[in-house]
């Protein structure tokens, strides 16, 4: 008899042995520890809450909020809930990040830019900039925004006309905007159908250069496009022109739109203070494109302009966007310092329903869960722009 | 910062009742430590407010010291916690202080919801409107379509839109955080007109650039009972912080005060004998000396001596007893027999 001595079955190795079913093993420890300290926190958490006979739950977004709000974006009185209420300050929120950010990245490249400008004067003062601006709390910024617009400007009585209908004191920004009319339905769909023109417009030009080497104007079409199609449609649908023009009546205007010192001041601040760190990223995303590529591209014969868009910024890119979602993230955070000057931003609003509910650990996982939300989906586009952005291997 | 300053609060809260808190024997704990730990107003003047020598002044640290006295005979045995409107109740709730004397207006929901007990009020006041004499208004019902500075987390944004809503006026509220960047932002002209309680505007006003310039129109738009507060459930220490308040009207209704409580003691009124612990029985009833009421009359003064000296006439608040003087004289301060 022979014993087949060559088997191919390995010997069993015993579970404490294996390394692979043991990661198994601890992660599943791990897993049943996270939710058993979870459920004991909740659990306690209630029964305490229980104990001491404070309500809980989310009940109260459906009760009358009965305070008011001074910024509003949609209809909104004493009158309705809490859930409206903080719908308005969600949508402040919102619009004071989308706007700072959208500011905060041109701004902020430009001054980049300007820093490594070879003009002597300009790169000195976009230094200097960055440096006081980066040094400054943002809170102190904020207060100092907030200050200087409501001590330097002058009462509604004395209002500053800056032109017939547009109106500056220490309410804010006053002007007159049209009323209401089917025509601007229209206008804003000729904005919408150039948007679409000029994409296909500009991939039609990057072929035909590719393929013929000729430029087409994109820039300049662009331009007439954006102009001229919404004032098209304007005019054809019958140029309504009468406008709702802010009249002083009693304490305040009435009419028209009002753009908030408080609003003002908070964007400000937040721009000026977020674009001094983006103009450092971009400068460090321009700097990591090696001097070689800068000297190819002149040799080659492409103007300073078209260097810095065909090869210095696709490189910098690269660098330059993981920091930049960064700041963004920062931007929308810092907002929550609106309450310091009176903006009624998300944390304002919930602020005050805390307090007049008493519900502290249901308002303040809504204010996490609503900046956790900001934060991931700016993440998300962010992530997805890098993608698209990175070097492709070939 | 101010967002940390409101939101960090409500974490240690949400983390400490996690905890557990010890909700009954207050008086023990406070006993065992060796002093009464207070949520107080750090920038109200005539009711919490270190003076310029970092010393702390007011009608609540007075009522805070009673306290301190009542247990201790050492009216300074007290230690005080700085709140926001927004964190007072939270920092009760968790037990991060045993009380909390820091004009809070007694209401239903509070004292149900949140979870606290209030005892006897300690200043009556009413929400009214401070507003630059310049603006030529008379009236809260002229204000229509008005800028208002609110200061928020309290029941004030609620009343002043209630109002506004009943006389269906139109309001622009700018609401801010911090006392001091509200009345700033007032003073220089950003709204029309401010709106807190009362006796919070008496203390605005006496600090601004020029204080004759604003007047405190006449309509009180709610009712604001200012009271102390504890956790609900430890009746024993409500009644302690209770009977100090009355203690100190008490005193003042039999004529006692700081001068002359130690003549008093030789009193043969028997009322005055009880109060005193001449007679013993009310400090073995609420657990402590028998004294405690003398050492509060004594150390702190009674309810006419605190007030006047904290936001009377002769203060820069200037505000007259009013709804705030006892019930025989016309007023609704009014304590029941300390038998």
């Amino acid at each position: 008899m022979q014993v087949n001595m060559d088997t191919t079955v390995p010997e069993k190795i015993p579970f404490l042995r294996d390394p692979a079913k043991l990661a198994i093993l601890y992660q599943l420890l791990t897993v049943i520890g996270v939710g058993l300290l979870s459920y004991y926190l909740i659990h306690n958490t209630l029964a305490n809450l229980e104990r001491q006979s404070i309500s809980t739950g989310f009940d109260f977004l459906g009760k009358e909020a009965s305070f008011e709000i001074g910024e509003k974006l949609m209809r909104y009185s004493a009158a309705d809930s809490y859930g409206r209420a903080l719908s308005i300050g969600f949508l402040n929120t919102l619009v004071v990040a989308f706007i700072g950010i959208t500011l905060t990245v041109i701004f902020g490249t430009v001054l980049g830019i300007a820093r490594l400008s070879k003009n002597w004067l300009m790169a000195r003062l976009a230094a200097i900039y960055i440096e006081v601006f980066q040094d400054i709390p943002i809170l102190l910024q904020l207060f100092f925004w907030y200050a200087f617009f409501y001590e330097i400007l002058p009462a509604p009585q004395k209002a500053l006309g800056l032109m017939p209908g547009v109106f500056l004191c220490n309410r804010g920004l006053i002007f007159g905007v049209p009323y209401w009319h089917v025509a601007h339905l229209y206008a804003a769909a000729a904005f919408g159908l150039a948007c679409l023109l000029i994409f296909f417009i500009r991939t039609w030009a990057a072929k035909r250069q590719a393929a013929s080497g000729r430029i087409f104007p994109v820039m300049k079409v662009a331009i007439a496009l954006f102009v001229g199609l919404p004032l098209l449609a304007w005019w054809l649908t019958g140029a309504p022109a009468t406008m709702n023009v802010p009249r002083l009546s009693g304490f305040n205007f009435k009419g028209g739109v009002t753009i908030s010192p408080e609003f003002t001041a908070l964007l400000l601040g937040l721009v000026l203070y977020t674009s001094a760190f983006v103009a450092e990223v971009v400068r460090a995303g321009i700097q990591s494109v090696g001097k070689g590529q800068r000297e190819a591209a002149l040799t080659i014969g492409l103007k300073p302009g078209q260097v810095l868009n065909l090869v210095i910024l696709p490189q910098a890119l690269r660098v330059i966007v993981p920091p930049l979602t960064s700041q963004m993230l920062n931007l929308t955070k810092n907002s929550s310092l609106a309450v310091a000057i009176g903006y009624p931003d998300f944390v304002s609003v919930a602020g005050t329903t805390i307090n007049q509910t008493g519900q502290a650990i249901e308002g303040v996982a809504l204010i996490m869960f609503v900046y956790l939300a900001f934060s991931l989906s700016t993440s998300a586009f962010m992530n997805w722009y890098n993608k698209k952005i990175a070097i492709v291997e070939r | 910062m101010a967002h940390f300053q409101r939101i960090v609060p409500a974490v240690v809260v949400a983390f400490c009742l996690t905890a557990g808190v010890a909700i009954s024997g207050t008086l023990d704990a406070v006993k065992t430590k060796g002093f009464v730990q207070t949520g107080v107003n750090s920038d109200l003047f005539g009711f919490g407010k270190p003076d310029e020598k970092g010393v702390w002044k007011g009608l609540d640290i007075d009522t805070a010291r009673a306290i301190a006295a009542a247990i201790f005979g050492d009216a300074e045995k007290v230690k005080f916690t700085p709140l926001t409107t927004k964190t007072r109740f939270t920092a009760l709730q968790s037990g991060e202080i045993d009380v909390l004397t820091r004009n809070a207006t007694q209401t239903l929901s509070r004292d149900t919801d949140l979870g606290l007990d209030f005892v006897q009020v300690n200043y009556y006041d009413g929400q009214g409107f401070l507003i630059p004499n310049k603006l030529g208004v008379k009236s809260a019902k002229e204000l229509d379509g008005a800028s208002v500075c609110v200061l928020p987390g309290t029941t004030t944004e609620q009343n002043v839109a209630d109002y506004f809503r009943v006389n269906k006026m139109k309001m622009n509220p700018v609401v801010i955080e911090n006392n001091a960047e509200l009345a700033k932002a007032f003073f220089a002209g950003r709204c029309d007109c401010l709106t807190s309680d009362a006796s919070q505007l008496a203390g605005i006003r006496a600090v601004a650039p020029n204080p004759a310039d604003y007047t405190i129109l006449p309509e009180i738009i709610s009712k604001e009972p200012l009271a102390p507060a504890v956790r609900h459930g430890d009746n024993q220490w409500k009644d302690v912080v209770n009977y100090v308040v009355l203690a100190m009207i008490e005193a003042e209704e039999l004529g006692i005060t700081s001068k002359n409580v130690d003549e008093m003691m030789t009193s043969t009124n028997p009322a005055v004998m009880r109060f005193l612990g001449v007679t013993p029985g009310n400090g073995k009833s609420l657990g402590l000396d028998e004294k405690w009421a003398y050492n509060i009359v004594k150390q702190v003064g009674n309810y006419s001596e605190v007030f006047e000296r904290n936001v009377g006439v002769n203060t820069p608040l200037m505000l007259k007893r009013g709804l705030n003087a006892l019930w025989n004289n016309g007023g609704l301060m009014y304590s029941p027999p300390f038998k």
